[in-house]
């Protein structure tokens, strides 16, 4: 019905655009008064007109079909489901499937009689928001076509509107940040100060507490309370990880983009660059089965060669490769950074006998440092909030402890967890995952507006 | 005092030669700075190399599978028990592994007792009965018939045909051999005392003395006379064991006419055992078991059977969440960079649009996932695990990405061409719509497809809208539930059948060939239509 819907609405369009423009056209006469706007604009007026009118009745219809629909189910059914939340979705669930011929098993009369009013309450409501589309966008064609004149100033119209839609467009990433800050704060919220909520932790029990184990906080009976949401050995598994991630990744990038940009000849970068770009293209799910299944045993098994016992799922394993994806992250945005510091500096430094690495050292990365270390503040940020190769490559269980060779857990990995598979939305086991995206977000929010505002500081300075 | 005087003062360098020295070692320091800059970026190709290698390594013996050519005798009593031929009653009254199993039986007769079937049934997929079944139920006329057909083996008979099961290897019987009996127990004598060394010692035991062979050690069967004795016991020239394949005569054998098989790894820690692996065998001696490449990869769905499951699903799952995150983040970025870049007023409100982009482009991809979550699910009511949400997931995550590249495209247009539009009178709008942004396409397309092939290989935000659920079936529409390709990936790393790692791999290779389709398209693009003004 809905798709029918849209083209008709499609067609109404085409035929205003049509219309208008050769209304417009006609007005065109040799000697006659010069039109405003071209009649093109016109065109675009009209269809612009239906489109709006038809997608309104279109929301309004949509909605009121849902209410509709329904109410003309339940009514097939006795009272007592209508009240059942759970036998209401159930009995909703299959006189869907069965009016849409999906049902499996023998229904019940009941159920027969609700698909029966479902599918006569879909085509009532259906057949009603197309009349009224139609009815609507004929009108909206009809007034816009009365409109068409010389003087009228279709094109400062249709504009004003392409530019509120051009705005609107922009407004999305805005929307989108506040959807997430929205959805993070609401659910911790109810998580920390929901008082209906059972087993949940202080915020101070939250942040301080040593002991994370969100499944046995779950279990009703036992009745256990705080203590199990304190998220201390995350902070503690994912700052390992990172600082392992960033042992490799600082050097090493570092290092490349130093020989990108200071020592590597025309030919040389033509052939390194894509090397970087191939390696920050490929997604880190494979990275994490590359760990997960490779350099884990390896390690493992180079530990146990030196009488060290590596865990299977240790945080070497995980961070080294985490530390691999992330070079080309520290690289380009070195690269861009060393780049950026003037000639002239070099020159001067040249100039005083130096040689390009006592320059380099000495002079070009003093100079670009600011650069550098909010290059380095977004790489550790891209390695907290990194999931597949953690989720793949690290533990589970939250061990507190500083030894890379054990199993840890970070907070990715706890999220994912928990809001894998079904749950429920008035757990405190479901609502720590939000508690734990809520920092997860600030924390790497902070990293990433700090790190830029040094960027633009330090742009600034040499521009 | 004279003494000191006279002898010759310990011989100062030269500052020439301190200065030689020290440049030297500034020359050393240089030539060191430079080789961690070349190491650096060596040790990022060799990682490249090793994951690719690795990951090929792995996956590419997925690509193959192994297939039985097998006589079925479609018995009526078994598949059509109501005696109607009607396909749709067949379809859900008739059991059709009765056939394979009595087919197997046919060809090893004698295997009666409860386990033994069972294992003779294992070494064909569980698949096989369904693959009669559409055979059939697509010709009535078969039943009761006998359909030769090829069939699917499960997936360790398969992986012990590509040698991953064991290690084994072949010795020649040097001597003349007797053999008491034909099935069950029999005793092997042979003529010399060493005649069983060779073997004893390949499969790394002692070869002096009385050996017992348990499942906890190599196995050593002999074949001999048509048949194979698994050896339990080995004491000098003397021999006992089991038969696993009856042989066809006993008596005396020649040098020559008998050999030892080794399996390395011990039946204990194997999927597929002696007998299994002597029935195998044979089938293949009999040039029954066939090689072919594994179609059903890529034309199937998931599946807990390794030898069944394919990633056809996941595929289109992957191309219906791309097209909705195509169809929104296109039109969306290119008005939003189009908007900030030629319209929008320079005023805080513009500040903090842009401020916003930048950082939202680095939100960690999993919270892009609680998103989706509270909001699309639980606030709109979506369907979980469907295309649709996760593509709207994604065209939120690649937005900033697509806004960033389009507004560098338009900004790299010189202002000359907007100039000369409104110089002969077109409006704003008109000069950048009909003139700024086709010659800014070709850069807004390449920002867009690098955007996509990010967005086709991102995982964690999918898992937390629910695109991990087992799904079988192909989807057909945004609001069915369905996988995505790295999902898939992620899933099949995650079983513990063997044979699984070797598909999770594939599917990694089908994963990065899209990937560098998509980057290779973006490259071909920017030189085509990159214009230096």
């Amino acid at each position: 019905m809905v798709a029918g819907y849209l083209l008709l609405t499609a067609a109404l369009v085409v035929v205003a655009m049509v219309a208008g423009s050769k209304r417009a056209a006609g007005l065109m006469t040799a000697g006659g008064p010069r039109l405003h706007s071209l009649p093109s604009y016109h065109g675009f007026q009209a269809s612009i007109a239906v489109f709006v009118v038809m997608l309104a009745v279109l929301v309004v219809g949509v909605t009121v079909e849902r209410q509709v629909t329904t109410a003309a189910t339940l009514s097939a059914f006795d009272t007592g489901v209508a009240a059942d939340p759970l036998r209401r979705g159930a009995a909703l669930r299959d006189a869907a499937s069965l009016a849409d011929g999906s049902f499996r098993g023998e229904p019940s009369p009941e159920l027969r009689a609700a698909a029966a009013a479902l599918s006569t309450a879909r085509s009532a409501t259906g057949w009603l928001m197309i009349a009224l589309g139609l009815a609507g966008g004929a009108a909206a064609l009809l007034l816009s076509l009365r409109t068409v004149s010389s003087d009228y100033r279709a094109r400062n119209r249709v504009e004003r509107f392409v530019k509120v839609i051009l705005m609107a467009a922009a407004g999305v990433a805005v929307l989108t940040t506040i959807g997430i800050v929205f959805s993070v704060v609401f659910e911790t919220y109810r998580f920390f100060f929901d008082p209906s909520l059972k087993g949940r932790p202080s915020v101070s029990e939250f942040l301080f507490g040593t002991q994370w184990s969100p499944q046995t906080a779950l279990r009703a009976d036992q009745g256990q309370t705080g203590g199990a949401f304190g998220i201390v050995p995350l902070v503690a598994g994912t700052l390992l990880i990172t600082t392992i991630a960033m042992l490799v990744a600082g050097p090493v990038g570092l290092f490349a983009a130093i020989y990108m940009s200071e020592y590597a000849t025309p030919r040389f970068r033509a052939f390194a660059k894509p090397i970087l770009e191939i390696l920050a293209g490929i997604p880190t799910v494979v990275l994490g089965f590359f760990a997960a299944l490779t350099v884990a045993p390896f390690l493992r098994g180079f530990g146990e060669s030196l009488g060290l016992s590596v865990a299977s799922e240790s945080a070497l394993a995980a961070g080294l490769v985490m530390g691999m994806m992330i070079i080309p992250f520290v690289s380009s945005l070195s690269d861009d950074v060393i780049n950026a510091v003037p000639q002239s500096l070099r020159d001067g430094s040249y100039a005083l006998g130096a040689t390009q690495s006592e320059t380099i050292k000495k002079v070009v990365l003093p100079a670009a440092l600011p650069g550098i270390v909010s290059a380095f503040m977004l790489a550790i940020s891209r390695a907290v909030g990194e999931t597949m190769i953690v989720v793949m490559a690290a533990g589970l269980a939250a061990n507190l402890t500083f030894n890379p060779l054990e199993a840890v857990t970070t907070f990715t990995v706890q999220i994912k967890t928990i809001l894998v598979g079904d749950q429920e939305f008035d757990s405190a086991k479901t609502l720590a995952a939000f508690a734990l995206g809520f920092v997860l977000f600030f924390f790497t929010l902070t990293l990433n507006v700090i790190a830029l505002r040094i960027v633009q500081k330090y742009r600034e300075q040499y521009d | 005092m004279t003494e000191a005087a006279l002898a010759p003062a310990a011989r100062q360098a030269t500052p020439f030669e301190l200065d030689q020295k020290r440049i030297a070692r500034r020359y050393a320091a240089e030539r060191r700075f430079r080789a961690y800059g070349l190491a650096a970026i060596a040790l990022t190709a060799v990682f490249i190399a090793v994951v690719i290698v690795d990951i090929v390594g792995k996956g590419l013996p997925a690509f193959w599978q192994h297939s039985l050519t097998i006589d079925i005798p479609v018995s009526a009593e078994a598949v059509d028990p109501s005696g109607t031929r009607d396909p749709a009653k067949m379809a859900t009254e008739g059991d059709f592994a009765v056939p394979i199993r009595e087919a197997l039986s046919a060809v090893f007769p004698g295997n009666t007792s409860r386990a033994q079937r069972r294992l003779l049934t294992g070494i064909v997929s569980t698949g096989a009965g369904e693959e009669l079944r559409e055979r059939v139920m697509a010709d009535p006329r078969l039943v009761g018939t006998t359909v030769r057909m090829s069939v699917l083996l499960s997936d360790d008979s398969d992986l012990y045909f590509k040698g991953q099961e064991t290690e084994s290897s072949t010795i020649a019987g040097a001597t003349a051999l007797t053999v008491s009996g034909t099935a069950g127990e029999v005793k092997l004598s042979a003529a010399a005392a060493s005649a069983f060394a060779p073997a004893l010692a390949a499969a790394g035991l002692p070869a002096t003395g009385a050996v017992a062979l348990d499942s906890s050690k190599p196995s050593v069967l002999v074949a001999v006379n048509g048949g194979i004795v698994k050896l339990a016991t080995v004491d000098g020239s003397a021999a006992t064991g089991t038969t696993l394949l009856p042989l066809k005569s006993d008596g005396a054998v020649k040098a020559g006419d008998w050999r030892t098989v080794i399996f390395m790894t011990p039946e204990a820690n194997r999927r597929i055992g002696d007998q299994q692996a002597a029935w195998l065998d044979a089938l293949k001696t009999s040039g029954q078991v066939e090689r072919h490449f594994a179609w059903r990869l890529f034309t199937a769905g998931d599946s807990r059977e390794p030898e069944l499951a394919g990633i056809r699903g996941a595929i289109i799952g992957s191309a219906l969440t791309l097209l909705v995150t195509l169809a929104l983040c296109l039109p969306l970025g290119v008005a939003a960079a189009v908007y900030l870049e030629e319209f929008a007023p320079k005023n805080r409100l513009t500040e903090i649009v842009e401020v916003n982009i930048n950082n939202l482009a680095a939100v960690p991809s999993i919270v892009f996932g609680l998103l989706g979550l509270a909001m699309f699910l639980n606030f709109f009511g979506l369907p979980r695990s469907a295309p649709l949400v996760g593509g709207l997931v994604l065209a939120l995550l690649v937005l900033p990405t697509i806004i960033i590249a389009s507004r560098a495209a338009l900004k790299a247009v010189p202002p000359s061409i907007k100039e000369a539009a409104l110089g002969v009178g077109a409006s704003h709008q008109q000069a950048v719509f009909h003139h700024v942004l086709p010659v800014a396409m070709p850069g807004i397309m390449t920002g867009t497809i690098i955007g996509m092939a990010h967005a086709l290989g991102e995982t964690a935000p999918l898992l937390m809208i629910g695109m991990v659920a087992f799904i079988v079936d192909i989807p057909s529409g945004l609001t069915q539930a369905a996988t995505v390709l790295p999902v898939q990936i992620y899933l099949w790393s995650d079983l513990p059948e063997q044979a699984f790692q070797a598909k999770t791999a594939a599917a990694i290779m089908v994963l990065l060939v899209f990937l560098f389709i998509m980057n290779g398209l973006a490259i071909v693009l920017r030189r085509r239509f990159e214009r230096r003004w």
